[in-house]
Parts: structure tokens; C-alpha cells; sequence
């Protein structure tokens, strides 16, 4: 009984921080019609900018809790930096051009991003221990777990719930779903494209940083992290349906949850538990769980 | 004249060509030569994919694949001849290939891209866990013979050898492509809907073009593991399979030549900017890599001037309600 | 037996509680020509895509020359003699239509072969004639996103005929067509369908074509075939007139 919560408890925590950088990569999908190879470099960005936002307020005799802010600037630091770098600089020629293109532009993109960040943080790694410190010890049970690593539940439910809220009642959100579903009618409408794929690009980035940055002090900060993270966030994001967020959701869920089983119980078998499952849905819904099935006008 | 003929006429006089060059050229260069001869092949393979429309980020795989098994073989039958180590490997990463066509050859787009790239990448972990066969280390790969005689140290046999499998690669690529079976895999790139209408299986298209590279990936893994007679995980690595892609796009989809050619400099510009600037080699790639879909959008990108598509073919057949 | 062609009997479908083809009887007789009315959403297409596999009908059952097709794949139904054009021409695009023709020639040959190239003279000679069937010929070097709708059109119709149809279905083959162009269109393909003895079925909502082509005419109402009879009895059924053709006083 013990085993069953933990393992669900811990797949529960692997599946937050896998979510919120999965919402960013399927928020893009969804607005853009782009799968951004350099999320993955994103995430790592974010990690970096955490281990260096976090020891400079920290410096700046801010106190303790700010580390936890500090994530969040990093993560807004890096979507505001380089998301128009890359959307308005680059991405926005290719609109409309086939989407393997588009793959490998910003594949390209993610290439030199790897290097940029080896050449500015170096090789070594960076390690971020305070936030995690903070939220204090959580007994459950015969168990002890982190409160930092709970709270990053919550950050997940909030950026999920934040993302929902955003598309659905606000305005920009109503306004994007429209452009979602008919970017030439509500660009001859008179909507300004352009600032909608800037600001979704932006929010995407943002999550991307967002999951780096807190999952920066479970980790060591250092290069290599950011193919696994594509390529799993990929894992997810195609489980539930590219471009829909509860499927971004119950990917995660089920990815991390059947990560936390191999862990556990079958450790030989983590590393590709993840690319099973995967194939596992393919087989029977090659489209993913949520993704209506489209048919092309003939 | 039989064209079929006449192109395996011209790779034979291509290929004696080569072999002469390779006698005047210093080691160094052949040894260049040969490794960039099994990363074209690679690309030949993803070549081939591309005209069906489809992009791999994984033939990491399958080059590993040709790889550890014509490499374990050496090591653990004793056989060193190369005719069978290269046919071994060759069907190898053909077989493997073919077992993996049924998920990936449903797919096309960023779908087919990125489960290719997911598989490679299972491998990669699954083989640093093996200890049997030395883990993130890989093995020794022992020198090579053919038909009895040992290969010279100058590696010239090696060399010559390479130029061959090069050749007889290109024709039958060459051959292939201009087929009956070459442009109904062209028009499966444009419009799979109407390929399905006439007839023809789209899925059957797309897993033909992927066994072939399969087979072509395996055949290079060979090579380069006897070439540097060592092999190890890195071989189904993101890089390396990144890099094929390089190569290919580069290349272009036009010529089965012209990814040799590509893959040489490639290999040149690496081991030039090892020397230089170690850190840069990836972002040398990626700024390449959006040079060459900027400016030589004829030959590279022209496959590529067309609305997007469907990832599954099955997901065609439904409406949403 | 009675010596149909297509039997098509008791098909169904519905999309969630719209009940797009409610119980669809046909029978198509060799060389008839038969046409298909009704206003948008009435069920004709669901009945097309549903006949040519693209749709799985929910129940109900299809068959051509008495070999059950229901349910087959589209690459299936077209081997076994059922052909059909797109109301939205389906073409490789990039390509040019000597190049389009090739393909569907050499599918609905042997499927293609490596040891046979694809460009032979007797190869282009055939897909040179084929686009002088439908006086095509001048277009023949130019890629077909390049070319006008109507051309287009056709040049659709003539890949699909590739395969020799015994029954061909055409999705709306004027629709997108100027009113100059339709009645060459259609006098095009019916002379390249002439001692064929396929039996043509077409999808259309000028009445113009239907009285000129058809002999035989079905107005789909709601999902249901509520008129099956000659031209003339149809276009004067009153609930043809009230809820197709909207001629009722």
C-alpha cells in the first residue's frame, strides 16, 4: 500500500515539472503549428538562469523566500530575452512552410543554443540548493517528502489551470483560440496575428524556462539535460494529442506515474519505460487520446 | 543504351577514379575519406526518405545497429572479412529497420522525425546499460581482411573498399529513384490522399524508403566502426544522427552523389574546428544548417514548397463530430 | 442476380446525433449514368466518401460486381474497379501533369517496379496521349499548382480514369468551374468514359448538367434518398422541388 503511494506520489511530482514544460511545447503547437526543437534548450536556459538569479538576490541581502521568486524571474528574464529573438527574427518567415521545415529550423536554432549556453555558463555544473530548502519537510505516512517538491504540484496546477483560464476568459485568449481555428479569417478581421504568435511564443518559452528554472535545485545544472527534454516533453505532448492541454496533462501523468513504477519496481527498465508507454498509445490511437480525428475536406 | 546499365557503368568508372585519387593522397586524408563515406551513405539513406517526404532524426539507430552487430561478430566469430562484416551490418540496420517500420511507417512529418529520433535514443540508453558488450564504452573492433589478405596499414584497402560500397550504393539509389516505384515515392511526398486513391500503399511506400535506409545506415556503421576499429553508443546518439541529417540537406535531394561530397567537407570542417574552436562544432552546424535552408532553397527546400500535411495517414479517414 | 454493377444496401451513418446517410439502397446498372442532388449537408458526399472507403459507413453493406468492398481501404476499392474523383482536385502538386499521369499509370499498371524506369518513351507517350484525351497536352510542363481549376479538375478526372474504373464516381467535377467551361468539361469526360461501360455516378448541383448528362437522377434529402427515378420525374417530384431544387411554388 506503502509502495502504491509512493509511487504515485513521486510520479505525481516527475509529472509537474514534465507538464509544465509539455503545456509550453503544445501551447506552440496548438497557436503556432510548430514543434519547437529548441524547447528542450529553453528548459535549459531556465535551469541556468535559476542558478544564477537565485545566489544574486540572494547576494543582494534579499530574503530567503525571494529564491523562489527569483526562479520566476529567471524564467520571465529568458522568455522575454529570447522569445522575440527567435519568433520575430526567425520563425515568422517560415509561417505556412511544411512543417518538417519549420522542424528543422529550429532544430538549427536548438544547435546553437546548446553552444551559446556552453560558452556563457561553461561546462561545469551549477548547483541551486535553497528553494529546495525552504518549504521545510512533509510527513506522510511512514515517509518524509520535501514540501518544495509538493509545491511544485501546485506550480503545475497553477500554470495549467493559469493557461486554461487565459485562452478561455480573457479576451487575447478568445482572440487567440479564433486565430487557433482561422488565422486568415481573424487576420481579415483585423486581428494583429503577429503580436498573438509572439505573445504564444513568448508564454511557451516562458513555461519551458518556468520548468527549467524549478527543477534546478532536484538536478545539477549542466549541459546534455536539454535532448532528453524534448524528446520526452515529445513523449508527452504526442500521448495526449499535440496541441491539446489536458492531454499535455494525462500524458504527464502517465509518463511520470509509469516512470515512478520502473524506478521502483523494474529499474533496468527507466530509461525507455517512457518511449513503451508511448508506443503502447501510438498502436492503439495514433493520434494521441485527445486529438480529434481530422478529416481533410476532399 | 539500358540506363540501368549506363548508371552502373558510370559508378564503376567513378569508383576507379577515386581509387586512383586515393593512391596519390596522404593517410590522413584517406582515412577522412573513408569515414565520410559512411556517414554518405547514411545520408544516401535519408536521401531516399526525404523524396518520400520523410525526415529521421534517428538513423543514429541504424548505423549503430550495422555497427555492434558486424563488430560483435568480428569480435566473437573471428570473422574478419569485410565482404561479410559489410553485407552483415548492411542487413542489420535493414532488419532493424524493418522492425521498427510498422509504428514509424504510419507516420509521416514531425511525427515520423521525432519517433525516430525517440527510438535512437532508447537504443543509445539500452546499450550504455549492457555491460557484455562494454556499456557507454563500447568495444574493439579487430582489423579487417578480405578474402584472406590482411588490409595495409596506410589504409588504402580500407579506402578502396569504401569507394566501392559507395558507388554500388549510388547506382542502386540512383536506379531507384528514377523507377516506377522512385516517383510514386515522390508523389507519396506531395499527396498520400490521392497515392491511396490510385491504389498504392502509402505505407508500403514509406517502409520500403525507410528498410533501404536501414540497410544503407547499417552498411556505413560498418565501415566507420572497422574504420576506426572501435564502436560504441555514441554511434545512436542525437548528434550523430543529427549530423546525417546535415549532411543530407545539404546534399540535397536531387543527387546521390552530392551527400559524399557534403560529408567529406563536413568531416574536414569537424576535425578543422576541433582544433580551433572545441565548443562550437553544434552551432557551426545550426548556423550551416539555416544558411543553407535561407539562401539554397532550390535543390535543398524546393521538396519543401507546399501546404503542410497529416501526420497519420489513418487519422484521414474520420470527421470530427 | 440483377446484373448491378454497385448494390449498395441498407447504409448508415451518423456523426454524433446528426444522421448523415439513414438507410441508402442502390443499385447501379454497367454504363448508366447516374447523378447524385441534393443542397449541401443532404448526405451525397457522406454516400461517395462512404461508397470509396474514406468513410466507414456504421452499417450496411457495399458491393462491386457481387465482391463485398464495405469497410475495404480506398487503395483496395480502387483495385477492385471503383474510381473516384475529388470535388477539391487531389494532385501532386509540385509535380507537372505528365508527371501526376505517370504515377497513376504506373500504379493502376503493375504498382511500379525498381528495375523499370519511370521515364521511357513508351511511358510518356502514354501520359501524353492520355492528356490529349482531355486536350491537356499544353500544360503538360508546368506544375499543376500553377494551373487554372478547370484544368485542374480534369486533370484529376484523367488520374483517376488511369485505372480503368468499372464504376467512377465524380465529387462535383464543375464545381470551381467557370459556366463557359462545364459543359466541355463534362462532354471531356464522358468521351473518355465512352465504350468504357463504366457506370458513371456524378455528385452535382446544376441541373443544367444533371438534365444533360444524367439518365438516371437520386436527390438525397436529410440523410435519405427521398426521389430515385429519370431526370424529368424527379426535377417535377414536389418534395424534390420543395426541399432540393427550391422550384416549388
Amino acid at each position: 500500500m506503502d509502495l502504491i503511494f509512493t509511487i504515485l506520489l513521486d510520479g505525481l511530482i516527475y509529472a509537474s515539472w514534465l507538464f509544465i514544460v509539455a503545456l509550453g511545447l503544445t501551447l506552440v503547437f496548438g497557436v503556432l503549428k510548430i514543434l519547437n526543437f529548441a524547447h528542450g534548450g529553453l528548459y535549459a536556459l531556465g535551469a541556468y538562469g535559476a542558478a544564477i538569479a537565485v545566489p544574486f538576490f540572494a547576494g543582494l541581502g534579499m530574503p530567503e523566500w525571494f529564491s523562489l521568486l527569483a526562479m520566476f524571474i529567471a524564467a520571465a528574464a529568458v522568455a522575454i530575452l529570447i522569445a522575440p529573438l527567435i519568433e520575430r527574427g526567425l520563425l515568422r518567415y517560415f509561417y505556412g512552410r511544411d512543417e518538417v521545415l519549420i522542424l528543422l529550423i529550429t532544430y538549427a536554432v536548438f544547435l546553437i543554443l546548446e553552444d551559446v549556453t556552453k560558452m556563457i555558463f561553461g561546462v561545469n555544473p551549477y548547483y541551486v540548493f535553497e528553494p529546495r530548502n525552504l518549504l521545510g519537510n512533509v510527513e506522510m505516512g511512514s515517509l518524509f517528502y520535501v514540501g518544495y517538491d509538493l509545491a511544485l504540484i501546485g506550480l503545475a496546477i497553477v500554470c495549467g489551470l493559469g493557461v486554461w483560464f487565459g485562452l478561455n476568459r480573457t479576451r487575447i485568449g478568445k482572440i487567440t483560440l479564433a486565430v487557433i481555428k482561422e488565422p486568415e479569417v481573424s487576420q481579415a478581421m483585423g486581428v494583429n496575428i503577429a503580436r498573438i504568435y509572439l505573445l504564444a511564443f513568448g508564454v511557451g518559452v516562458f513555461l519551458a524556462a518556468l520548468g527549467g528554472a524549478f527543477t534546478s535545485p532536484l538536478i545539477s545544472v549542466q549541459p546534455g539535460n536539454s535532448v532528453s527534454v524534448i524528446v520526452v516533453s515529445f513523449a508527452v505532448v504526442i500521448i495526449g494529442g499535440l496541441g491539446s492541454i489536458p492531454g499535455a496533462a494525462i500524458g504527464a501523468l502517465i509518463v511520470g506515474i509509469a516512470r515512478a513504477f520502473a524506478v521502483y519496481e523494474l529499474p533496468e527498465a527507466e530509461i525507455f519505460i517512457i518511449y513503451l508507454v508511448m508506443v503502447a498509445v501510438l498502436i492503439f490511437r495514433p493520434e494521441g487520446l485527445f486529438t480529434p480525428i481530422k478529416a481533410r475536406k476532399i | 543504351m539500358n540506363p540501368i546499365l549506363r548508371t552502373f557503368g558510370l559508378a564503376a568508372l567513378g569508383a576507379l577514379v577515386f581509387i586512383a585519387i586515393g593512391l596519390v593522397v596522404p593517410a590522413w586524408f584517406l582515412f577522412t575519406m573513408t569515414k565520410a563515406v559512411g556517414f554518405g551513405l547514411v545520408a544516401l539513406g535519408l536521401v531516399g526518405l526525404l523524396r518520400g517526404g520523410l525526415l529521421s532524426f534517428g538513423q543514429g539507430l541504424y548505423y549503430c545497429g550495422g555497427a555492434y552487430v558486424s563488430g560483435l561478430m568480428a569480435n566473437w566469430a573471428g570473422v574478419t572479412d569485410m565482404i561479410v562484416l559489410l553485407s552483415v551490418g548492411c542487413i542489420a540496420g535493414g532488419l532493424i529497420a524493418a522492425l521498427v517500420s510498422p509504428l514509424v511507417a504510419r507516420y509521416r512529418g514531425i511525427f515520423f522525425a521525432m519517433l525516430t529520433m525517440a527510438l535512437s535514443m532508447v537504443a543509445y540508453g539500452v546499450l550504455t546499460k549492457i555491460a557484455a558488450i562494454g556499456g557507454s564504452d563500447g568495444f574493439n573492433v579487430p582489423k579487417p581482411t578480405l578474402l584472406g589478405y590482411h588490409l595495409a596499414e596506410t589504409g588504402f584497402g580500407l579506402y578502396a573498399i569504401a569507394v566501392v560500397i559507395a558507388a554500388l550504393a549510388a547506382a542502386v539509389c540512383r536506379v531507384h529513384f528514377d523507377s516506377g516505384l522512385g516517383l510514386i515515392a515522390s508523389a507519396a511526398r506531395e499527396n498520400e490522399l490521392r497515392i491511396e486513391y490510385l491504389g498504392a500503399s502509402v505505407f508500403s511506400v514509406s517502409t520500403r524508403s525507410f528498410i533501404l535506409a536501414g540497410g544503407l545506415a547499417g552498411l556505413g556503421g560498418t565501415l566507420n566502426g572497422v574504420a576506426l576499429g572501435h564502436v560504441d553508443p555514441f554511434f545512436s546518439y542525437w548528434t550523430t544522427s543529427g549530423e546525417m541529417v546535415f549532411i543530407a540537406i545539404l546534399g540535397g535531394y536531387a543527387s546521390v552523389t552530392a551527400v559524399f561530397g557534403t560529408a567529406l567537407v563536413t568531416e574536414l570542417v569537424r576535425s578543422f574546428s576541433g582544433q580551433y574552436f572545441p565548443e562550437s562544432w553544434q552551432m557551426l552546424l545550426g548556423i550551416f544548417l539555416l544558411l543553407v535552408i535561407v539562401f539554397l532553397p532550390r535543390g535543398v527546400g524546393s521538396m519543401w514548397a507546399k501546404p503542410a500535411k497529416n501526420h497519420a495517414i489513418r487519422s484521414i479517414k474520420e470527421p470530427a463530430t | 442476380m440483377s446484373g448491378a454493377v454497385l448494390e449498395v444496401k441498407g447504409l448508415m451513418k451518423s456523426f454524433g446525433a446528426l444522421v448523415a446517410a439513414n438507410n441508402l439502397n442502390v443499385e447501379v446498372m454497367p454504363a448508366a449514368r447516374l447523378s447524385l442532388i441534393g443542397s449541401n449537408g443532404a448526405g451525397k458526399t457522406t454516400f461517395v466518401n462512404m461508397v470509396t472507403g474514406y468513410l466507414k459507413p456504421d452499417a450496411g453493406q457495399v458491393k462491386l460486381d457481387g465482391k463485398d468492398i464495405t469497410r475495404l481501404p480506398p487503395r483496395l476499392i480502387t483495385r477492385a474497379g471503383l474510381g473516384r474523383s475529388f470535388q477539391i482536385p487531389q494532385l501532386c502538386e509540385a509535380m507537372t501533369p505528365v508527371d501526376n499521369i505517370l504515377v497513376a499509370l504506373e500504379i493502376a499498371g503493375d504498382g511500379g517496379s525498381v528495375f523499370r524506369p519511370a521515364r521511357t518513351k513508351g511511358s510518356l507517350d502514354r501520359a501524353v496521349e492520355m492528356l490529349e484525351r482531355f486536350g491537356l497536352e499544353r500544360y503538360a510542363g508546368r506544375p499543376v499548382n500553377e494551373l487554372p481549376g478547370g484544368v485542374r479538375k480534369l486533370i484529376d478526372i484523367a488520374m483517376s480514369l488511369a485505372s480503368r474504373p468499372r464504376v467512377f464516381l465524380l465529387d462535383e467535377p464543375t464545381s470551381g468551374v467557370s459556366t463557359e467551361e462545364k459543359f466541355p468539361l463534362m462532354d471531356k469526360v464522358m468521351a473518355a468514359l465512352e465504350g468504357e461501360r463504366s457506370a458513371v455516378i456524378f455528385v452535382e448541383h446544376d441541373m443544367e448538367i444533371v438534365t444533360r448528362y444524367a439518365d438516371r437522377v437520386l436527390a438525397f434529402y436529410s440523410g435519405e434518398i427521398i426521389a430515385d427515378d429519370a431526370p424529368d420525374e424527379v426535377l417535377n417530384d414536389p418534395a424534390v422541388q420543395k426541399y432540393v431544387t427550391g422550384t416549388a411554388r
